[in-house]
């Protein structure tokens, strides 16, 4: 075979390896998806929503206080991280923007970000549930905002940073004083990006199970006390995923298809909003 | 002073208290991960724990060596599967993919990272669990069973898939978004002057590929592999079902194993005692092992290009 052939040969072996590889990862996400929806479907209905689950071994019943304690606890944590988590952005990126403090701990929360989910679960159960004799909602809660918290940090700084600095100066010619501007002007401007990374934060903590087996933990009973333990739908596929009952385990299919739909829709809806900005 | 001052300072007071509580809940959660490994640490000492092979509730003796392989080896067979893959996946998406489609198809991809960690232990125990079982592990019994000194390492010695090289797939499959997107990120920023330079000069795609982008990019391409490594070591819920959570000496990559994090997972909420402390420092472990990684993975993928 001459070079040039044989050059010609290697490219297209390797362009067809390229095209393969990528095929296998999307091929991925459409198993997997697949297989969610397919077992997921067969126990998808009324039922899912509006029964508590059944004793074990027992057909039917459903998830009811799961997905109301899951909703409950994401909705706690991002009352706590989105508030807190849009002001230390705001302070990385305009008050403390040329001090060397802000750019360590926006490295740190950039880290923060990646902080292995279950070292945070026992985190939370040495500070939360230990000295209080118990699992419970408020520790689940607690330890979902510390996993919210550094992405709002991050999409906040990154989002308010980009607004041009003549905006602000605009303001400041009319006499606003610098917090005024913040509100008004620098939140107002980067509103839309915060927002979608508020979505995606969301998603996160709809989907994390670890941080959660050690802190709100699960309750087999209709309970959204948060000083009691609050049942959730990640945790609850732990726990009947691997149980020997075929109805529980039809039931963690079912919640695994809720909390996919879910924490996909949040991410989709997050993506196009993006996009949308991009386009304008 | 005005009022207007007065707010504004107590405007600046606030973000400057919750920008403070980030460093706050980092130091807090070392300090208190630290303080609960106290216990076993005196007891076991700091190699004594990390060298330590045995795991047993009625001796009360608990060493850290058997969950560290595990959790080496898992995530040396993930990057092992998923570089390869990835890096595939990236030159299709910066050199081959028509304009039009690269955007759906990189989202699509990365919509894998979305998937919460636990549909993935599920869908491996489920799914991918009995398929190695019932059509991967006879060929590979097969194929390299026999060969001399590591043969016994393929041999399947208990039914059902679910075992470390299961675990390790499924982990693969976790990480291969990340190492993508940030592979396509580094391949994309590759002036087009050098790979345009690269055809002039008659190279092929893969040859440019292959000498031009990949030497540039191959620095933030080692971050993002060290970064995706983080992000392995520390996975939870993917791994806690399929890794089977035998604490014994590892005789075959098709035997349930044990790491860290399935340990963890698996015996925190029954644990009391020297036990759960010994559970707190592996927790310790992994954190300072995700801090190391990241700090050198995020150093090599900024490096160059800022």
């Amino acid at each position: 075979m001459s070079g040039i052939a044989k050059r010609k040969l290697s490219n297209s072996v390797a362009m067809g390896i390229s095209v393969l590889c990528a095929a296998i990862g999307l091929g991925l996400l459409f198993l997997i998806l697949y297989d969610v929806v397919r077992h997921g479907l067969s126990s998808f209905g009324w039922t899912l929503f509006a029964k508590d689950p059944a004793p074990p071994g027992m057909a039917g019943g459903g998830l009811r206080s799961a997905i109301l304690g899951q909703i409950l606890l994401t909705a706690a944590a991002l009352l706590a991280g989105v508030p807190t988590g849009v002001l230390a952005g705001t302070f990385l990126s305009e008050y403390g923007r040329s001090l060397k403090l802000s750019k360590i701990i926006s490295a740190v929360s950039d880290m923060a970000v990646s902080i292995p989910s279950i070292v945070t679960g026992a985190f939370v159960y040495a500070i939360l549930v230990k000295p209080f004799g118990g699992f419970n909602g408020w520790a689940g809660a607690a330890a979902l905002a510390i996993i919210v918290l550094p992405v709002i940090v991050r999409t906040t700084e990154s989002m308010t940073s980009m607004v041009p600095w003549s905006l602000r100066e605009a303001a400041f010619a009319l006499g606003a004083p610098y917090h005024r501007v913040i509100v008004g002007v620098v939140w107002r401007a980067a509103a839309g990006g915060i927002f979608t990374g508020v979505l995606l934060a969301a998603a996160r903590a709809a989907g994390e199970t670890a941080p959660l087996l050690f802190t709100s933990f699960n309750s087999g009973h209709f309970s959204l006390n948060m000083s009691r333990p609050v049942p959730s739908l990640t945790v609850t596929i732990y726990q009947y995923a691997a149980s020997p009952y075929e109805s529980w385990v039809a039931l963690a299919w079912g919640a695994a298809l809720a909390v996919t739909a879910a924490v996909l829709l949040l991410n989709v809806t997050g993506r196009v909003m993006i996009g949308l900005k991009q386009r304008r | 002073m005005s009022l207007d001052h007065r707010l504004n300072f107590v405007f600046k007071a606030l973000t400057f208290v919750a920008a403070l509580s980030i460093l706050g809940i980092v130091m807090g959660i070392l300090i208190v991960i630290l303080m609960e490994s106290i216990p076993a640490l005196d007891r076991f000492g700091v190699l004594g724990f990390l060298g330590g092979r045995d795991w047993n509730y009625s001796k009360e003796i608990y060493g850290a060596l058997r969950p560290l392989v595990g959790t080496a080896i898992s995530t040396g067979i993930a990057l092992l599967v998923a570089v390869p893959l990835s890096l595939g996946t990236a030159v299709f998406l910066t050199e081959i993919c028509p304009h039009r489609l690269r955007g759906a198809i990189g989202a699509a991809i990365e919509l894998l990272a979305a998937i919460p960690s636990i549909i993935y232990g599920m869908w491996g125990l489920f799914v991918l669990a009995p398929f190695l079982d019932e059509h991967f592990q006879p060929l590979a019994g097969k194929v390299l069973g026999s060969v001399p000194l590591i043969g016994g390492f393929f041999l399947t010695r208990s039914a059902g898939g679910v075992n470390l090289f299961t675990a390790s797939l499924v982990l693969a499959v976790m990480i291969i978004p990340f190492i993508t997107s940030i592979a396509r990120d580094a391949f994309s920023q590759v002036p087009d002057v050098l790979k345009e330079s690269s055809y002039a000069l008659g190279a092929t795609r893969w040859e440019t590929v292959k000498k031009v982008i990949s030497a540039s990019a191959a620095t933030a391409v080692g971050g993002g592999v060290i970064i995706a490594m983080g992000r392995a070591l520390g996975e939870t819920m993917a791994v806690a079902y399929v890794i089977g959570n035998r604490h014994a000496g590892l005789d075959s990559l098709f035997s349930p194993y044990t790491t860290i994090t399935s340990v963890i997972a698996n015996e925190f909420n029954e644990a009391g005692g020297i036990q759960l402390s010994s559970l707190f420092t592996l927790a310790l472990v992994l954190f300072i092992a995700n801090f190391v990684a990241l700090g050198i993975g995020r150093r090599l993928v900024k490096g160059k290009y800022q």
